[in-house]
């Protein structure tokens, strides 16, 4: 994985609650057997008509979503299954964080471990940005710090651990290995 | 004075947590399913790497896997090439790194949350862990249990252990007892209902009180399996005689004196009085009524007997009704459906089927319902037969088929037509969870068979009061 210090871009915006992952990637799609090329299936149903043509009205087919490397969300983001591939869909997209006043657990974590910043923030900061599409934020990991247009900083909570693994770009199976010894020593205690 | 998920915890923790470190948590069995681990594996042949307790892992096949009986056992190909593909991807996985494997024709296969639990693997005590958000159901064992991601899946194939960070506690209270006609299901419902479908987030719940007590070991899984419905990490209950009457002749549970140090160390485990928890909620029980789902998440539920609410100006809401193209201010009585399905791993049970059977025997379904009854395993789907429950549903005029998540989920060719209605015993009622365009409706065993014989969403009580 890449070193991450700082995102800044434009953010798209969905404004839901509760977008659980059967949203993020319909189940049809978990029929893989890799991780790559999720990003065109992103959001499936509510991005294409049956037909496959993108549905006009759908945030992430206007022109001034293109490009934009933050999704923000609505209260509860990413619900539901522990389905990975929610993740990688986002990723391979083009996105590299998600803002919402409260990510669910599983998707928090898997996101974490592919480099996805996840950025829970109050309910007042969140309003605003889902009220303000488009605006340049800043996500600053050194600080844990969203950095808002009108100059506001909010800082943001991220485990530390996985906060040391996005800046140094490593990964906590590397961390895992290491402890192997102390790991032979407890199943020698608690067979 | 120690919760029940503290002393487990503890336990399990190699090394423990520190402010600038997870725990390193050991893992005491690891169930495996085609759909999350073919990443995991991959992982682990590019590193060179092996899993390093296949004795503690476990795998089946359930999710894309297809139900009908030539495509299990022969006489036509799997329909879905990709799924076909999975499949033989994971028998590939399990057999170069060593992995016991219950295969497409296995007698012991099933859904993964039936068969940890079936086999006896699923103890109180243990950490269990799955690629599968439903893992939260081993919990109904008194065991912590919970969904992981694919690269944590990664993480125990080749460590045995996982960086967690220990979860808050919150005590689920029932008072009373069920009433009749009110199941397991209408329990966990009126739960997620009440604490919201983020409301567990961050923390872990174990279900206490009368009502709790009163639950079978079938309907312990019910209750605990929807814990992540309500946004929760696990859930749990106390494990207690009915826990060990279930494990005590499954095959794998522990036999002979090993098995009395182990009931005498499980009879330690639940929560020391006045243990404290983080957040607590008391519900009463004899007051739950039979629940249903109108919206797209879990937590837009009410009673049987309830109308869909007034909108409230809420724009999430309203698209959530719009989807299911109902009206705020309707009874949910008498909406008329199209498709029933009776399984997955919330209740595709023994006991479940039972309880569908008992409304259905002698009785014919609606004309133009389709009714789908899959069993949870291949072991319930052969005991169901012995008493004759599959004569029943086909009888009745539904489908019968070989085990697996079916139309829980969208993805094996089990699927609810867009637009239509389909009263479902499963877990999850998101937009296009049962096929695109799929209106779900979640319910007992016993509201899914008295809906499928009226064609409208019915409350059991009418047909079991005569
Ligand atoms: S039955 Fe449904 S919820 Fe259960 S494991 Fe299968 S897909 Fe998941």
């Amino acid at each position: 994985m890449d070193p991450i210090r700082q995102i800044r871009s434009r953010t798209a915006v969905l404004p839901f609650t509760n977008i659980d992952t059967d949203q993020i990637i319909p189940a049809r799609f978990l029929r893989t057997t890799t991780r790559e090329g999720l990003g065109k299936q992103l959001f499936a149903d509510w991005r294409y008509l049956p037909d496959g043509s993108p549905k006009p009205d759908f945030a992430l087919n206007q022109p001034a979503a293109v490009g934009c490397q933050v999704l923000v969300a609505g209260r509860n983001l990413g619900c539901g299954s522990s389905r990975e591939h929610a993740p990688w869909a986002l990723l391979d997209h083009g996105f590299r964080a998600v803002i919402s006043s409260e990510i669910a657990d599983i998707f928090r974590n898997n996101s974490l471990k592919n480099g996805l910043v996840p950025v829970v923030v109050d309910e007042s900061t969140a309003d605003w940005l889902l009220k303000n599409p488009g605006v340049e934020v800043t996500i600053d990991l050194d600080s844990t710090q969203l950095r808002l247009p009108d100059g506001r900083a909010v800082q943001f909570p991220i485990e530390p651990f996985a906060r040391y693994c996005l800046l140094n770009g490593v990964d906590e199976l590397g961390y895992l290995v290491s402890q192997q010894p102390v790991i032979s020593a407890y199943e020698r205690t608690h067979a | 004075m120690k919760t029940m998920l503290q002393k487990i915890w503890e336990r399990h923790e190699v090394v423990p947590e520190t402010a600038d470190t997870p725990a390193v948590l050991y893992v005491d069995l690891h169930l495996v399913h085609e759909v999350t681990s073919p990443q995991a594996f991959s992982v682990l042949r590019e590193q060179g790497m092996k899993v390093r307790r296949p004795d503690l892992t476990l795998a089946t096949m359930d999710h894309s896997t297809p139900t009908r009986t030539e495509q299990v056992f022969g006489g036509a190909p799997i329909a879905i090439a990709s799924a076909a593909q999975q499949i033989a991807q994971l028998e590939k996985n399990c057999a170069e790194f060593g992995v016991e494997l219950l295969n497409l024709r296995s007698e012991l296969r099933g859904i993964v949350h039936i068969i940890g639990p079936e086999l006896g693997l699923s103890q109180p005590g243990k950490t269990v862990v799955c690629g599968d958000s439903h893992t939260s159901t081993h919990g109904a064992f008194g065991a912590l249990a919970f969904g992981i991601g694919t690269t944590e899946v990664g993480h125990v194939l080749a460590t045995q252990c996982l960086l967690q960070r220990r979860p808050k506690t919150f005590a689920i209270n029932v008072s009373n007892r069920l009433a009749a006609g009110v199941s397991a299901k209408d329990l966990i419902l009126a739960i997620i209902g009440e604490i919201g479908v983020s409301g567990g987030t961050g923390h872990v719940l174990e279900y206490r009180g009368e009502a709790v007590r009163a639950l079978t070991m079938e309907e312990r899984m019910t209750v605990c399996n929807m814990s992540i419905e309500a946004g929760a990490r696990a859930g749990m209950i106390a494990p207690d005689d009915t826990t060990f009457d279930y494990l005590q002749s499954r095959p794998r549970a522990p036999k002979g004196t090993e098995w009395q140090r182990r009931v005498a160390e499980w009879r330690a485990l639940p929560s020391d009085a006045g243990a404290r928890f983080d957040r607590e909620v008391t519900l009463d029980g004899e007051r739950i009524e039979p629940m249903i789902t109108y919206g797209t998440h879990p937590g837009m539920v009410t009673p049987i007997s309830g109308h869909i609410p007034a909108t409230r100006g809420d724009a999430v809401f309203d698209k959530a009704l719009a989807y299911m193209g109902f009206q705020a201010g309707e009874p949910i009585r008498n909406q008329p459906i199209n498709v029933v399905f009776i399984g997955s791993c919330t209740n595709g049970r023994l006991e479940d089927l039972r309880a569908a059977a008992s409304l259905l025997r002698g009785q014919h379904i609606a004309r133009g319902v389709q009714m789908l009854v899959v069993p949870g395993s291949q072991q319930i789907k052969k005991a169901a037969e012995a008493e004759g429950l599959d004569t029943i549903f086909r009888d009745a005029g539904a489908e019968w088929r070989e085990s697996g998540c079916s139309m829980c989920i969208g993805m094996n060719g089990d699927n609810v037509a867009s637009g239509q209605y389909s009263v479902s015993t499963s877990n999850r009622n998101f937009e296009g969870r049962q096929g695109p365009g799929a209106r779900t409706l979640l319910a007992s065993p016993l509201t899914a068979a008295a809906s499928a014989i009226r064609g409208r969403v019915t409350d059991p009580r009418e047909l079991l009061n005569g």
